[in-house]
Order: structure tokens, then sequence, then C-alpha cells
């Protein structure tokens, strides 16, 4: 039987899609919005076909493919999906139809500007499904491109000095991963991600692949302290690119600690969980009183999203502790779980915080907190979701972002009591400076005349709202489909990192 | 000398028929149709180059000809064949520019074609001798096409500097060569090869003649700290002669150095190795800084190449098999990426003056996106960033140097990568992020802008499709 190639047309499809609307973009400028919704659309229907054929029952890579790509060094074009890589699709082309909806209404060179999130889109899709560390690396890398051109032609007035400061941070970080991967690749005469996972590596090697593995991934979760460049790309961004910025690309530091850090360099990573616990209790609780002195909006929800993201990255390291406090291998995954949770559900809550910020700065044109008041007598319907939103941000029962955070709070008890200690801080300080900012902007009196003139939601923010509200509700009420699916990966992940490496090296 | 032989040189042959047919002709051919010249040579070469690809050798197969000084093997029809190929697309690129700058003479193809005569005879070098006549025939058309525009004072400085420290690196070059033919008694590569693992020669006299030689080597490379000629010659020359310079000669560099430290010095590659660590290291170090501080666009693609000439060193210092085809790689690559920056430069330039100032390439984005699109990809190409040839061509020299054990040397060449980032996205930001500041758009002949397409697209092509050039190269070194 003939099977659709289904991950490389994720991956090409919206690819050549923007080479289309580019194309079209002189002759039928009226086509180009609508042909990059339509590109979209179809490439987040193809992902809800991949879902649709997911055995949740195996850990096993599914809808591999694989070819040849460069016969001298072993370097294989090859694609396929787990677990834990499978949500990141989803949310990446759910993303992705959210971006052009949001991007309507952009006026300057709109066919680039949709062609960019399209292509993004694309080897973010690649980024997820690579199983070639080589073909990963040039998926990681190829993304800083549309970005840099993102922020830097539609960005804000400080637009150059963050996009370069993003570009070159990021290209820092991923340099020390390439050093890493050709050792890896001399080593075992293979670029497969997957025989990297089988190589028996000497503890020392294996710290020295583990650091350079943890800066460029620790570069793009961000973790503190090489968190600078995020405020400056975020606030600078425009909405589409801060939306696609938090909700997708930093997950891919996430997953590149659970794909490369954690099976190919265990020992390492159980000798240093200390360090990257730190690095994120500092995330967690420094930042979080960072964010709450922020007086611009984007900014405080770009420190929100590195505390946040320090919960994914506590998650996904609490496992050593527990196995050896508990000599138990079932609950560790439990933090693995919370942190791909977290990372789901702060998709979905900051790209509709920025979504969200976007709706009120179309209008006034200020991110400063100090130019609100009173939104919700002029926009209800608005309000509504936003509160929504920043409610769930703090982490509100029922919400997704509940379910991440408690799992994760729960497995770090597991660990130690002072690790949940921490980590819980972030539940008061995370609906401190969530609601301190929902009251300023929202409540109160009118504060001044811009607001008193705000029109409530059009059709087409409506449409990006409900979509996003489902998700993060849909996720907060019902959980269940969502850690089925990466049940099966954890815990082969987990099994595997708990064995050593250094033995047979 | 039998037949037999001539025919292994007939691309030589061919080539320098050409060169002289094209100098006669060109006598009696009338001032407005000048384009028949170019014509000429553009056919020249792509029929030599079809004649080379029909006489390529396979993999492992190598022939000497008249008495062991002339070789042809893989590695050098390779390198033939690109380097036809890439001095077309200099010709075509060269037309528009000497044309505006009424410098459209018959002299630059025939002096063009005696330099590429001496990178095929280099390439094709088995004894010093031949090596170094190669060399010279290729370092005397050069200073005398630096010189073209004899009204230019920066010309004439340029191609002066040019000249005394050329022929400084050669009279090193040359004496380096002397005191190893004392050392092993021959002249030949083969023979001082096997003489030095047969352990002959008095290792003081052999260092010797080894240090004069790499600096000789690293002259012609413009390697730091023997840089000094490049950043000047660069600027003070027409930017159709920049361009001639910037690509083709980067491959006779190649093969002089692999020719000599690899065919005929490998037995001290452990003292020659040490010297290229050290070159490469600065040339990585100072070349990607002092770029930063460039206004001129041709002298920040000046130091861009002592930059990249310490990669293609890291390359050639790993001494193995996968080195030279890595550094072989990267020397292609180089000249393709150095073609099209340098052209998108005539591309800008009009009939007044260069845009050779960083500040021409403002808002390139809305007068024409699609050139403006072909430089990002070139200089995202030149500072590695995947899925561009350049990124492809770092990767395999890294990986070189790795194997090789030098893993501090791999990382700094990322982090001088890194540093090498910033000025090209300076450009790219010119290009995209600010407002022109003349918004006429740019007017090129159809040849040029068709070149210059496939030339930027190939950024793109060979390195989603680099399996076919990366094997390409590790043939040549079987």
């Amino acid at each position: 039987m003939f099977e659709w190639p289904l991950l490389s047309l994720l991956v090409w499809l919206p690819i050549f899609g923007a080479a289309a609307v580019v194309a079209i973009a002189s002759g039928m400028p009226k086509l180009v919005r609508p042909l990059a919704l339509a590109v979209a659309v179809l490439t987040f229907l193809l992902s809800l076909v991949l879902y649709a054929g997911f055995d949740v029952s195996t850990a096993a890579m599914q809808f591999e493919e694989r070819s040849v790509w460069i016969e001298a060094f072993n370097i294989h074009y090859h694609l396929g999906v787990d677990g834990l890589s499978l949500p990141l699709i989803l949310l990446t082309t759910l993303i992705g139809v959210l971006i052009i909806i949001g991007g309507w209404t952009i006026q300057d060179r709109p066919h680039l500007y949709l062609a960019s999130f399209l292509v993004l889109q694309g080897l973010t899709v690649g980024v997820f499904a690579a199983l070639d560390a080589l073909l990963f690396y040039v998926f990681f890398e190829a993304m800083l491109v549309p970005m840099f051109l993102i922020i830097g032609i539609w960005g804000g007035p400080n637009r150059i000095y963050a996009t370069i400061k993003f570009f070159l941070f990021t290209f820092f970080g991923s340099v020390f991963m390439l050093i890493a991967l050709l050792w890896l690749y001399l080593q075992s005469g293979s670029f497969a991600i997957l025989d990297l996972h089988q190589l028996p590596i000497a503890l020392n090697a294996q710290i020295l692949i583990f650091l350079a593995f943890l800066i460029a991934f620790a570069v793009k979760v961000p973790m503190w302290p090489v968190h600078t460049w995020l405020p400056d790309a975020h606030v600078e961004a425009p909405t589409g690119g801060s939306v696609v910025l938090a909700a997708v690309m930093l997950k891919i530091g996430g997953y590149g600690l659970v794909r490369f850090s954690l099976p190919i360099t265990p020992d390492a990573a159980a000798a240093l969980d200390w360090l990257v616990i730190g690095l994120s209790l500092v995330a967690i609780a420094y930042i979080g009183f960072v964010a709450l002195a922020q007086s611009d909006m984007k900014k405080l929800i770009a420190y929100s999203s590195i505390s946040h993201m320090g919960f994914v990255t506590l998650g996904l390291f609490l496992a050593f502790a527990i196995s050896r406090n508990t000599g138990d291998v079932t609950g560790a995954g439990l933090g693995i779980t919370g942190g791909m949770v977290q990372m789901i559900s702060h998709g979905f809550i900051s790209g509709a915080m920025f979504l969200a910020v976007g709706v009120l700065y179309d209008r006034v044109h200020s991110r400063e907190i100090s130019s609100y008041g009173g939104v919700a007598n002029t926009m209800p319907w608005f309000a509504m979701f936003a509160v929504l939103f920043f409610m769930a941000n703090s982490g509100l029962p029922g919400t997704s972002g509940f379910v991440g955070e408690f799992m994760v709070i729960l497995a770090a008890f597991h660990a130690s009591f002072w690790f949940a200690f921490v980590a819980g801080i972030t539940l008061l300080l995370g609906a401190a400076y969530s609601l301190w900012l929902v009251k300023r902007v929202f409540y109160g009196e009118i504060a001044n005349n811009a607001v008193a003139g705000l029109k409530d939601l059009s059709a087409r923010e409506w449409l990006l709202m409900t979509i996003l509200a489902v998700f993060v509700l849909g996720v907060g009420i019902w959980p269940f489909p969502l850690i089925e699916m990466m049940e099966a990966s954890v815990a082969n992940l987990v099994e595997h990192i708990l064995q050593s490496k250094v033995e047979g090296s | 000398m039998t037949i037999a032989e001539l025919e292994l040189a007939l691309p030589e042959i061919f080539v320098l028929s050409a060169a002289c047919v094209i100098l006669l002709a060109d006598l009696f051919i009338a001032e407005q149709r000048r384009g028949l010249t170019h014509m000429l040579a553009v056919f020249s070469l792509i029929f030599a180059a079809i004649l080379s690809l029909r006489l390529m050798l396979p993999p492992g197969e190598t022939v000497y000809a008249f008495s062991d000084t002339f070789v042809r093997d893989r590695f050098g029809d390779i390198l033939k064949v690109f380097s036809y190929l890439i001095l077309a697309a200099v010709f075509v690129y060269a037309k528009h520019s000497l044309r505006r700058a009424g410098l459209f003479k018959g002299e630059f193809y025939t002096l063009s074609l005696f330099a590429l005569l001496g990178v095929m005879v280099l390439i094709s070098a088995s004894s010093m001798i031949t090596l170094y006549l190669g060399l010279e025939l290729l370092a005397l058309s050069t200073y005398a096409l630096v010189a073209l525009d004899r009204e230019s004072r920066f010309g004439s400085e340029a191609a002066m500097k040019y000249f005394i420290l050329g022929s400084l690196a050669s009279g090193l070059l040359l004496y380096g060569m002397s005191l190893l033919y004392g050392a092993t008694g021959s002249l030949q590569l083969a023979e001082v090869s096997a003489a030095l693992t047969g352990g002959a020669g008095d290792s003081m006299l052999l260092t010797f003649g080894l240090v004069f030689v790499v600096i000789g080597v690293a002259f012609k490379l413009g390697a730091v700290p023997f840089h000094m000629w490049v950043p000047d010659v660069y600027h003070g020359a027409p930017v159709a002669i920049t361009l001639f310079i910037s690509s083709v000669p980067k491959l006779a560099g190649l093969a002089l150095a692999i020719r000599l430290l690899d065919n005929g010095l490998s037995g001290l590659h452990g003292d020659w190795q040490g010297m290229l660590v050290v070159l490469a290291a600065l040339s990585l170090i100072l070349g990607n800084f002092a770029a930063i501080a460039q206004t001129n666009i041709k002298r920040m693609l000046a130091y861009s190449t002592i930059s990249h000439m310490g990669f293609m060193l890291l390359g050639i210092l790993a001494g193995t098999p996968e080195g030279y085809a890595a550094a072989m790689f990267y020397a292609i690559a180089y000249a393709l990426m150095s073609a099209g920056a340098f052209a998108v430069i005539i591309l800008l330039s009009d009939g007044e003056r260069e845009a050779d100032q960083l500040d021409d390439f403002k808002g390139l984005a809305r007068r024409s996106p699609w050139h403006a699109f072909l430089m990002m990809m070139i200089l995202f190409s030149l500072a590695g960033v995947p899925v561009f040839l350049g990124f492809f061509a770092k990767w395999q020299v890294i990986a070189a140097v790795i194997a090789a054990g030098f893993t501090w040397l791999a990382v700094l060449a990322v982090l001088m990568a890194v540093v090498g980032a910033f000025y090209y996205l300076r450009v790219v930001k010119l290009m995209y992020f600010d407002e022109p500041e003349v918004e006429h758009g740019l007017v090129a002949p159809v040849d040029f802008r068709a070149v210059l397409t496939a030339n930027g697209v190939a950024m793109l092509a060979l390195g989603l499709f680099s399996g076919g050039l990366i094997s390409l190269c590790i043939s040549a070194f079987v």
C-alpha cells in the first residue's frame, strides 16, 4: 500500500507554499492572504491525520521516512515522530494557522511576512521530526533566518538591536552543539539520533557533551542567565513573531533536552542535574520577581515565559533525584510528563497573551501598562478572554496552566521538599504579576480617551481568541489525551536514562 | 616527449591556444564589437570544461608526463573544471562592470586566460619547477590585471604593493625550494616525498626549507601574518579584477598547498601541521575581527577572505584525505560565494563610481527584492548558516580538525564563525531593514542576471544537495 510521506508533507508543504505566496504577490496581491491561509490550514489538517494514525501504545518511532542524504558521511534524511515530538508538531501547525489569521492586517510587504512564517513553520516541524542529528541541526539553525527577518523588518523601534542579538545568541549557543555532534559522529560513525542514544561514552566526555548541548538548548529555552535576548526580541517583534517565539520556538530548547541531552548523556545529566535544577529554580523565582517589576506588557509576558519555562527544565531533570530518593522508576516520569505538558500549555497561554496584547497594541499603539485602565468597560468580550488567559498563566485549576505546574510540583516533592517549596512560590508570583496586570489594564475607571474610544473584538480576533480559549480550557479540564500521547515515550525515556552508559566505553 | 604525453596536457594546450587566438583576434575586432572577444573567451572556457570532463581520470588513477614534471589526477581535473566554470561566470560579471568603467578591452581576457593557464599548470605540477612556473604565470598576469585601470591612483598603488610583496613571497618560496632540493637531492615532489620517508636529509636544512615554503604558501593564500596585501589589493583594484582575484586563484592556492605539503612534504607533516595551526588560528581571529571595523565592503570581504582561508587551512592541517577533501570543498564553495558577492557589488555600481560602501546596500530589498534575496543567500552562506553551501563547507573542515585531535581549534573556529556572522548580518540588515537612499531600480544585461541568479540559487541548491559535491571531493583523494 502506498503511504503518504506525511511528515515530509508537513515540512515541505509550508515551505513550497511560501514560495508560491511570494510568486503570486506581484500578479495577484489579493490572493496572497487566502493562499497563505489555505496552506496553513491544509498543513494543520495533515497534522490531524498524523494524530489520528498515531499509535499511543508504543514508544517506537512512527511514520518514519528514511533516505540517504549525504552518503559520504552516512547522513540521512530521516524523519519520524514519537510521543515526545507529536504534541509539539500539533502545537506548531495549530499556531501556524493562528499566525496567518493574526497577520491578516499587515500592510508592509504582506507576502514576505506570511511567507516567512510559513517557512518558519515548516522548519520547526522539521526540527521536531528530524531523527538525524545533522538534519536536526540544519533545521534548528535555518529557523533563525526567517525569524531574523520577521523581527528585523516588521518589528518595533529597537528591532535591529533585538534581532541581531537574538541571532547571535542562538548561533553562539548552537555552534557548541555542532562540535558535540561531530565528536559523537567521529566516535560512532553515525548521525542517527537513535544510534547516539545507544552509544556508550565515558563520563568525562559525557560531561563535556552535556555542557555543549546545554549551552545550545539553554539559550533557546531560555534559561537564566542566558535569557537576556528574549525580552528584547519579544518586545520588538511584531505580534505574530512574539507568538511564534513564545509558543513554539522556546519549546525547541525543551525538546532538545529530552531528545539529546537526557538520552545521549544520561550519566552526565544525572551528575549535573543540580546545575539545571538550580538554574531552573532561579529562573522560576528570580525572574518571577523581575516580571512583577515590568511596566511594559510584552516584557512582562516575556519574563513570565522565562519563569514558566523554568518549570519545564525543572520537570525534565527531576527524574534522577526522584529515583535516588525513592528507588522507584515508575514515579520518575512524572516530572518529565509535567514538563512536556507545561510546554504545550505554555504554548497556548503565552501565544494567547501575546495575541491579546497585540489586540490592544493595534488599537492604541502602546505596550505600556500605564496607557491603559478600565479596558473591560469598553471591550467586555475581549476582557473576558484576556482575563481567562492571564488566569491560566497564573495556574488556575481548570486551565491548562494548572496541569503541568501541578505535576512538576508534585514530582518536585518526591525529589526534595525545598525544590517544591521554591517552585511553589511561583504560583504566588505568577498570580501576582498576572492579576496585577489584569487589574491595572482591564479594571478600574476608564483611564483616558484612547481607552474610551476602543472597539471590541472584530470577527477575526474573536476567532483567534475562541480557538485558543478552547484549547486552554480543554487541556485544563481533560488532559488525558495529551498525557496518553506521551506516556509510552516518557516511560521508555525514563527507563533509558536511568541506566548508565558509561560501562562498555 | 610523445604524442600520448601531449594528449595528457590537452586542456592546457587548448587554453594556451585560445589565449593566443584571442590576443590576435582582438587586434582585428573593432572597439564597438568587443563583445565578440568576450564570447570567444567564454566559449573557450566552456569548451575547455567539456574537454576536461571527457578526459577526467577515474578516482585513484595518477598519470605523469614530461619527465615526471607534470601530473594528471582526479584532484587536478576537478579543480580545473571548476576553475573554467567560475572564470566563465567571472567574465560575464566583469563585462558589465568593465564596460561601464571604460576598461572593456581585450587585455582583460588575454591576461585572465594566461592567469588561468598558470592556475592549470600549478594544479598539475609534480615538480617544484613546474609549480613555480605556474605560480609566476598566475602572479604576473594578476599584477597586470590589478593595474588595468591606468588612470586610477589606488589601482596603481595596489598593483605596486601586490607586485613587491608577491615577488618577495615568490623569492621566499623559491629559496625554500632550493633548500629542500639541497636536503633531498630532487625537485620532483614524489622523489622528495620518497626521500623524506627514507629518512634522508639534514633535518636542520629540511626545517629551514619547510619554513620558507610554508611562508610562501601563506603569502599566496593571504593567511595572517602574511595577509597585508589582501585588503589593499581588494580595495584598490577595479571591482571586476577583485572579483577575479577572490575566486579562481583561491583554487590555485589550495592546489599549491596540497601539491607541496601533501604530495611533496607529507613526511614532514608533524612539522608543518604546527605552523598551519598558528596561521589558521591567527587568520580566523584577525580576519573576522578586522572585518567588523570596515565600512568599505570590498575591504570587508578582503578580511572575510582571510578568515575563510583560515577555515580552509583547518582542512589542510589535518593532513588526512578527509581533511584535504574538506579543504577542497571549502575552496570551491568559497570561490562561488565570493564571485556572487562581488557580482552584487558590480550590480549596484553605476557608471560614475563603484558601490563599495556598505551604505550602498541600504534598502536593496525595496529596490530589487530578487537580487536582495540572492545576496542574502550568499551572505548567509558566507556566514555558515545552514542550509546554505557555506555551512556544509564549514562543518566538514571542523570535523576534520576534531578528528585530527585539535578540538580547541574547532572551538575557536566556531566562535570566530559567530563573530563573522555579525558583519554578514549587518549587510542583510542594510538590505532588508533600512530604507533605500536612491529609488531607481537596477539595470543589468540578461546574461549577467541569469548567471547571478544561478550563482545565488546554487548557494541553496548545492547546500540542500551537497552530497554530490562532497562525494566528488572525496573521490579526488582516494
